[in-house]
């Protein structure tokens, strides 16, 4: 990883947990439809953003975010 | 009048032999059967095997005169090739077959997840291991012809059933035309497409996935190891998964997901699938390495099972009684336990030893099973083969994350077919002591394999009756423990007593006597002190365990396995 991970400070999300993320957010998705998926994501950014509380964690998190894409 | 097929099939490796089919007017007129099982493909066999070992005589009826068309199953778990041990037939596989324990996801040419299935020193058998089914069909035919019990009738097509009170009229097609036998049991093992499940107009709950794959065996030299190989998201087939098994014989199966738009029919033709199979082969690394199609077919993801497996005196089993995505190898592995589960059920009821009510059980614990890997294989085939456009965004971010953050790798986890613990079976004894053991295998769990020498495993000697293990380390078994299983043998209960001693002399009463010298089988049973012991089902589940063990609680354990009510006050 090229960036200093966040899980080491975050509680960790066990594949249990990442299990269920990814069924929440898929379910979302199709509930809030093609046009208002990007707001959605946006938002719940902005959200997660808030929780995690630290603008330069963020920064490299969308650095992250935006490899391979 | 049904007119199988007569000629051998075509294939590249395997020497498919026509038999004659079984006809009524060369054979004298029949009683009533006790089991008439339909369907000789792996999962009528093995319950017919289990059946004929548990002295019920059956009748095994195959549509066709020769064994399935192409490689179908190739994947088979380690708890199948205990089952298999069970029926005589693992020897062969594993002589045949190519064991393996590793996968692979590989995304944009990089491997982005890598599972290494755990081996044991304490496991006889592999995780997994490959052969193609004809092969397995073949031994299983084998041994079913080696057996007195079992009548096998080539060419033989379930037409008609019509269900009495307490048997079922099964009319039988044949080249010469129809004749009609009587079972008190009717066993359904034909398959995904079960004719008789059709006939009976019985529906099945769950999901159905528009994905569809194609399954190609193509026969090439590819100097790879046996690993089970993922592709995702490949340019030359954007958006979808491509699948690679090893199988033996120099055959690799390639099964690649279609566009959702594309016509099967039109998937299946040669130049479409030398297209593909072509451009799979560049994007490893073996661009005009020469190979040879065998044989292909087209699949659709499917995860539906039906609500119950127990219709009056039909009994549905295998793909017949559920539908499972391939993702996770489910489809005959599912299938051997619910065979496993059945027929010591069906050879107690059938013998008159338990009620009916016990096979009312049988459905349970496999439906619930059914149930929990529908739930299970679901989430594989939505990130195998993503249903919505939610899914298809989650995949691809986790497709594009993989690349440099591993700790999304575990979602590319296939969740394989792992035996299913029956931790909730009314079968489970009340009055033991389960929950105070601190390790070993629980209520309805199946056992846990224990080497006792070089090629000696524990489950090499338990199976097809009641094993009582019993922890001792005297040089008897406690004569009311002898008395309580010599009248539950007395009414016709098959049950042994296995003493697992500590390397001391003979043990008095037990029927069998295995050393734990070394103590490994009661630290994998957490046996803490002698006079423990755990009740086995003639399936090897567990349906008791006490830390120290006595006549009445041994009763009571009995009567909960067989299903038979016991008024409160003799309790």
């Amino acid at each position: 990883m090229s960036h200093n991970s966040p899980s080491a400070a975050a509680p960790a999300l066990d594949i249990a947990g990442l299990e269920s993320v990814y069924e929440t957010l898929a379910s979302a998705i199709d509930a809030v439809g093609p046009d208002k998926t990007e707001l959605f994501l946006v938002k719940l950014a902005l959200l997660s953003a808030r929780q995690i509380g630290d603008a330069q964690l963020l920064a490299t998190l969308v650095a992250s975010a935006q490899k391979d894409l | 009048m049904h007119q199988p097929h007569a000629q051998p099939r075509p294939s590249i490796y395997y020497r498919y032999q026509v038999h004659a089919p079984w006809l009524a007017s060369a054979h004298p007129a029949q009683p009533r059967h006790p089991v008439v099982i339909a369907g000789a493909g792996p999962v009528g066999l093995t319950a017919a095997l289990e059946l004929a070992r548990q002295g019920v005589a059956c009748v095994v009826l195959e549509s066709e005169l020769q064994v399935s068309e192409g490689s179908r199953a190739i994947v088979f778990t380690r708890r199948s090739m205990e089952i298999l041990q069970q029926v005589g037939v693992a020897e062969r596989v594993s002589e045949n077959g190519l064991p393996w324990r590793c996968g692979n996801s590989i995304y944009r040419g990089q491997r982005v997840y890598r599972m290494e299935a755990p081996h044991d020193d304490d496991d006889r058998f592999h995780p997994m291991i490959n052969l193609q089914q004809q092969y397995l069909e073949e031994y299983l035919i084998d041994a079913a012809l080696a057996h007195p019990l079992i009548d096998f009738r080539w060419g033989n097509r379930v037409a008609e059933v019509v269900q009495e009170a307490d048997f079922a009229h099964v009319q039988v097609d044949t080249p010469e035309g129809l004749y009609t036998l009587q079972a008190d049991w009717l066993v359904a093992c034909d398959g995904a497409r079960s004719g008789i499940r059709s006939a009976m107009g019985l529906q099945m709950e769950g999901a159905s996935y528009e994905g569809r794959f194609v399954i190609a065996d193509i026969r090439i030299d590819l100097p790879l190891p046996t690993e089970r190989l993922a592709y995702f998201d490949p340019d030359w087939n954007p958006g979808n998964t491509i699948l690679m098994h090893r199988e033996p014989h120099g055959i690799w199966r390639v099964d690649y997901q279609l566009p959702l738009d594309e016509d099967p029919q039109d998937a299946l033709r040669p130049e479409s699938l030398k297209a593909r199979i072509d451009a799979q082969l560049a994007m490893i690394g073996f661009a005009g390495t020469p190979w040879r199609m065998d044989w292909s077919s087209v699949y659709s993801a499917r995860a539906l099972t039906l609500p119950d497996y127990v219709h009056g005196s039909v009994v549905f089993c295998g793909d017949a009684a559920h539908m499972l995505p391939i993702f996770g190898v489910r489809g005959a592995n599912t299938g051997f336990q619910d065979a496993q589960a059945l027929a010591w059920r069906l050879a107690l009821v059938a013998r008159g030893v338990a009620p009916r009510a016990l096979l009312a059980t049988y459905s349970s614990e496999r439906v619930g099973a059914a149930r929990e890997i529908v739930e299970e294989a679901g989430k594989s085939t939505r990130f195998m083969a993503p249903p919505t456009r939610g899914y298809r965004l989650l995949r691809d971010a986790v497709l594009s994350l993989s690349l440099s953050e591993p700790f999304v790798g575990p979602l590319y986890h296939w969740r394989t077919s792992r035996p299913h613990a029956y931790e909730q079976s009314p079968l489970n004894s009340t009055h033991d002591d389960n929950a105070l053991f601190e390790a070993g295998p629980g209520h309805g769990a199946p056992p846990q394999n224990v080497r006792l020498g070089a090629e000696d495993f524990l489950l090499d000697h338990v199976g097809g009756h009641f094993d009582l293990l019993y922890f001792t380390d005297g040089a008897a078994v406690p004569a009311p423990l002898q008395a309580t299983a010599a009248a539950a043998r007395a009414r016709g209960l098959p049950l042994r007593i296995v003493a697992v001693g500590r390397g001391s002399g003979p043990v008095a009463g037990a029927d069998l006597l295995l050393q734990d010298s070394a103590g490994r089988c009661r630290a994998r049973y957490g046996v803490a002190a002698e006079g423990a012991a755990y009740l086995l089902r003639p399936d090897q589940h567990v349906c008791a365990r006490w830390l120290a063990l006595d006549a009445a609680r041994l009763q009571s354990a009995l009567d909960s396995a067989l299903a038979i009510s016991v008024p409160v006050e003799s309790r």
